[in-house]
């Protein structure tokens, strides 16, 4: 199954991020491929994954995977452990406040691995 | 159809459009603006030089524009206006004719004839590319004056700060903002001006700008000099009127296009609004008389209606500036007219207040806050609705009536008192959005008034509106969680209790809606917690951070790490465990204010390793990072003490280790002391038990931290026992009643009855519910269980505490630096 996004045409490579068990419920997972951070985040209740970078924008902190996962009105959103600042996990958009917005990338689960879809930062 | 030009697009021409637009104006609309963009706030100029982020100030896009059918014509700039043939020519030769014409070319900024002025280095504060080239300029030099030290002169030395310049101000009167505050009043704004690091120069009037090509310095009358790199003039505004010369209009004497009260030139079929009109003689260089004034066009355009007009404007307001609140309102100084002036003036708080009384004692004139102005709104209202003083004026400005004046309500307000000035909203408009369209909450107020969509000055106004006039319709006003859950924390309480819900998603299933989010899951966790004292780590991703790592998060993404030292007492042996794994980790250590001692510094995947060393010596968790029982605090008691009437230490340990992993709305915080002296500081502490010679007295809802409260006595010179028995109601009630994240004292100061009735429930047991209170407290007493115990023996949880979950690498972006010995995180 795809976890699709706007970012779909551009994956460069599907990268084994691990099993669907090293995610928890409502809950995300860091993984480190070329030196880059990628949170990737297992939204259980809405049945669905997705990942972003992991950096927070604000602080730039590396920290958004650590973050709670919710939703205002339809779009699930991830807020940031440190103030609070809350991000579509669809379009990466800082939804209560004017942070940039943060790079999202497509999800697939295969047989129980999940793989993101690796693009370069352009 | 009627064409419309409008010249100039700055906040009130967008203003103009916004409200034509609005009233269904049967018009083609046409805007003609000589800046590259769209219209943006200048109200928040400085705001620009914190970020550089031009489209936060922008007030609406291009595609706003077109949406509304609007032709936005930029950088380009009207030369002639043909009122013959009725068309406007630009200086690239386009035309374009009009039926109407309104001019809103707003002012620029006045330049004095000083010498040297054209130097390098000098320049005007008006416009986003005047701030570009400022900012350009600020970043090779070193310090920067500006001259005026009025409003926008004081906003300018702001963004000099910004560019972390050396700063001075240079002002010709005597006192900053000569316009608006007395002599006492700007004294105290100079003095906290300087605590930022301001220099004002007042009394200064300037010779010339020194320097050859550059400018190196300003010269004054008085003979002194100073060495500045740059300038930033801000001497007032000049209205932009060029335009009015050769096409016959009628120009003031002080510049600007003279206007009737209908907004109208001497040429019926031109207007002109904002900083570039002229009424009675007046420039209003605000954004609320400006708006005012293109309410008036748009009403003749659109409706034909020439009763609504322009009748002066009330120059009150209210700002910040550099952090510190300033207001002015009505005749702020009363200088010919008989009054009598009350004031307050505290240096050490840097608060200064005046209120000009009418000599009758009946009526408010006018005003002057500075350092506090939380008052400005009520006290505009009470001036500009007349009405009628309370008996002892002073209780206005007196300490603690902030708020929208708790002297007087909101409810004394007449229906036509003008609540938002930026937008014209009356408290008759707030209510009836409420009470006829059936308006719950501010967001709703906002779309359908547009109340508090200006300056957002009116906002806490507004809010007391909503909730008084909600409360005399008999709704209760709902404290609701979030969009997830249309109930309070204490019916959540209830549902959870009553019904045996053990989970998140059991709850969100049987009450709730979509998936929950960053308010609702941590408070929904609390309560179970607080309910059935399970494992938190069953539910980690609905904690917060802190919670779900069982540590607190600092700067850098690392962890700090406090066990349990009850009381504050500690051995030797367990002291120097502390040291070890300090050392063995590299961990910064610092005493708490709480009698122990804080290790920072712990990656995520440390954090086991530490806990298992610590637990393997005999400690616990000390909960720091939770909304939970944090430390009760002791002195050295009777043991040691030759003052000490009992035994403190042992009984600040007996209570901590009672409630120690109780969860509840807030942290708690406890303290005892051993005699009257009180050094366990108990009484700033929720709870607080100090030695008498008969027993105890047990004092509730204290705190330290933003506002301080001493607690209060619930109880005196009881035994031990009635202590704990006390306390175990007394926190219990807290936490079944408290609103989310509210600690004792608020919860405390806002229960009806206050201190009285929770002395009835708890002593009295008038509810008789005492029993209850106690057992459900023995439930918690008896489920603790040290978290960081069952997290290190839990291989599944304790495989959490990782930075990736593809690698046992800690985060490569982690940054630490030495100072004093120990390891700090680079700041961010």
């Amino acid at each position: 199954m795809i976890f699709e996004n706007k970012t779909i045409e551009e994956v460069e490579v599907w990268v084994n991020a691990g099993t669907v068990n090293d995610f928890p419920k409502d809950g995300g997972s860091n993984i480190l491929y070329e030196g880059e951070q990628i949170a990737i985040f297992n939204f259980s209740t809405l049945n669905k994954w997705f990942a972003t970078q992991n950096l927070c924008p604000h602080k730039k902190q590396m920290i958004l995977s650590r973050g709670m996962l919710g939703t205002e009105g339809e779009t699930p959103k991830v807020a940031c452990p440190y103030h609070k600042k809350t991000f579509s996990l669809e379009t990466g958009e800082n939804l209560n406040g004017c942070e940039d917005t943060i790079k999202t990338y497509p999800v697939k689960i295969e047989n129980d691995t999940v793989f993101v879809g690796y693009y370069e930062i352009k | 159809m009627t064409k419309i030009v409008i010249v100039g697009n700055g906040m009130v021409s967008y203003k103009l459009c916004e409200k034509l637009v609005e009233k269904k104006a049967a018009a083609s609309i046409t805007v003609i603006g000589e800046e590259p963009r769209p219209a943006y706030d200048r109200v928040h100029l400085s705001a620009y030089f914190e970020d550089a982020n031009a489209d936060k100030l922008s007030m609406a896009s291009r595609d706003w524009y077109s949406e509304n059918g609007i032709q936005l014509v930029t950088s380009e700039k009207v030369s002639q206006i043909d009122r013959d043939n009725k068309h406007v020519t630009t200086h690239n030769n386009s035309t374009y004719s009009y039926d109407y014409l309104v001019l809103a070319t707003g002012s620029s900024a006045f330049v004095p004839p000083i010498k040297g002025v054209d130097k390098k280095g000098v320049f005007v504060y008006r416009t986003i590319e005047d701030l570009e080239m400022m900012m350009a300029y600020g970043k090779k030099a070193s310090s920067a004056a500006v001259l005026g030290g009025g409003l926008l002169g004081l906003e300018a030395a702001k963004a000099a700060l910004d560019m972390n310049l050396k700063t001075s101000v240079v002002e010709f009167a005597p006192r900053l903002m000569p316009r608006q505050l007395d002599e006492v009043g700007g004294e105290l704004l100079k003095s906290k001006m300087e605590d930022l690091g301001v220099e004002i120069l007042l009394g200064k009037a300037t010779s010339q700008i020194a320097g050859d090509e550059t400018m190196t310095g300003m010269d004054f009358t008085d003979g002194t000099k100073l060495d500045v790199e740059m300038l930033i003039i801000s001497a007032g505004i000049r209205p932009r009127d060029e335009l009015g010369k050769e096409a016959g209009l009628t120009l003031a004497e002080r510049g600007g296009f003279v206007v009737n009260s209908l907004m109208q030139t001497n040429d019926p079929t031109i207007f002109a609004v904002g900083e570039c009109a002229s009424h009675e003689n007046m420039i209003y260089g605000l954004v609320a008389p400006g708006y005012d004034m293109a309410e008036v066009v748009a009403e003749q355009i659109a409706k034909d209606n020439k009763e609504y007009k322009f009748e002066g404007f009330d120059m009150s307001t209210k700002l910040k500036l550099i952090g510190v609140d300033v207001a002015s309102f009505g005749d702020p100084f009363c200088e010919n007219v008989p009054h009598s002036p009350i004031s307050i003036a505290d240096q050490q708080a840097g608060v200064y207040k005046r209120l000009n009384i009418s000599e009758d004692g009946k009526k408010l004139l006018g005003g002057i806050l500075i350092g506090d102005a939380d008052d400005y709104n009520m006290l505009h209202q009470m001036y500009i609705n007349d009405m009628a003083l309370p008996p002892h004026p002073v209780d206005l400005i007196a300490k603690g009536s902030g708020d929208g004046g708790a002297a007087i309500g909101v409810d004394a307000l007449p229906d036509t008192a003008q609540v938002c000035s930026c937008e014209n909203v009356s408290k008759g408009d707030i209510c009836c959005s409420i009470q006829e369209d059936g308006i719950t909450d501010i967001n709703g107020i906002k779309k359908a008034t547009k109340a508090g969509t200006g300056c957002g000055g009116c906002l806490p106004m507004v809010n007391n509106i909503l909730e008084d006039t909600l409360k005399k319709m008999g709704a209760t006003i709902r404290k609701e969680i979030c969009e997830h859950f249309t109930y309070t924390r204490q019916e959540l309480f209830d549902l959870i209790k009553v019904n045996e819900i053990k989970t998140f998603d059991e709850l969100l299933a049987k009450y709730g809606k979509g998936a929950g989010c960053e308010t609702c899951k941590p408070a929904v966790a609390s309560l179970l917690a607080s309910i059935w004292n399970d494992l938190i780590l069953k539910e980690a991703t609905i904690q917060d951070t802190n919670d779900r790592f069982l540590a607190n998060i600092q700067k850098g993404g690392s962890y700090s790490v406090v066990p349990r030292i009850p009381g504050g007492e500690i051995t030797p042996d367990k002291l120097i465990v502390i040291g070890e794994v300090a050392k063995e980790f590299d961990l910064y250590t610092k005493i708490t204010g709480g009698q122990r001692i804080d290790l920072f510094g712990a990656t995520l995947n440390d954090l086991p390793l530490i806990w298992e060393r610590l637990i393997n010596a005999g400690f616990e968790s000390g909960h720091a990072y939770g909304k939970s029982l944090r430390t009760v605090k002791s002195c050295v008691g009777s043991t040691w003490c030759r003052f000490g009437l009992h035994d403190s230490v042992g009984f600040a340990i007996e209570i901590e280790n009672r409630y120690k992993g109780l969860r509840s709305p807030h942290k708690l915080k406890g303290g005892v002391s051993g005699c009257i002296r009180e050094c366990a500081e108990a009484r700033g502490k929720d709870f607080g038990v100090i030695a008498t010679e008969k027993g105890w007295n047990l004092y509730v809802g204290g705190n330290g931290g933003a506002n301080p409260k001493h607690a209060v006595l619930l109880a005196g010179d009881i035994s031990k026992e009635e202590v704990i028995s006390y306390l175990d109601r007394y926190l219990m009630f807290y936490i079944k009643t408290a609103e989310p994240l509210q600690r004792t004292a608020p919860w405390q100061e806002k229960i009806e009855g206050g201190i009285d009735y929770l002395k009835q429930v708890i002593i009295e047991d008038s509810l008789g519910i005492g029993q209850q209170l106690e057992d459900d407290m023995e439930v918690l007493i008896a489920n603790y269980s040290c978290e960081w115990k069952e997290a290190i023996n839990n291989p599944k949880i304790k495989k959490r505490f990782a930075h990736f979950s593809n690698t046992d690498q800690d985060d490569p972006n982690q940054k630490f630096k030495r100072e004093r010995g120990q390891r700090f995180p680079v700041a961010w």
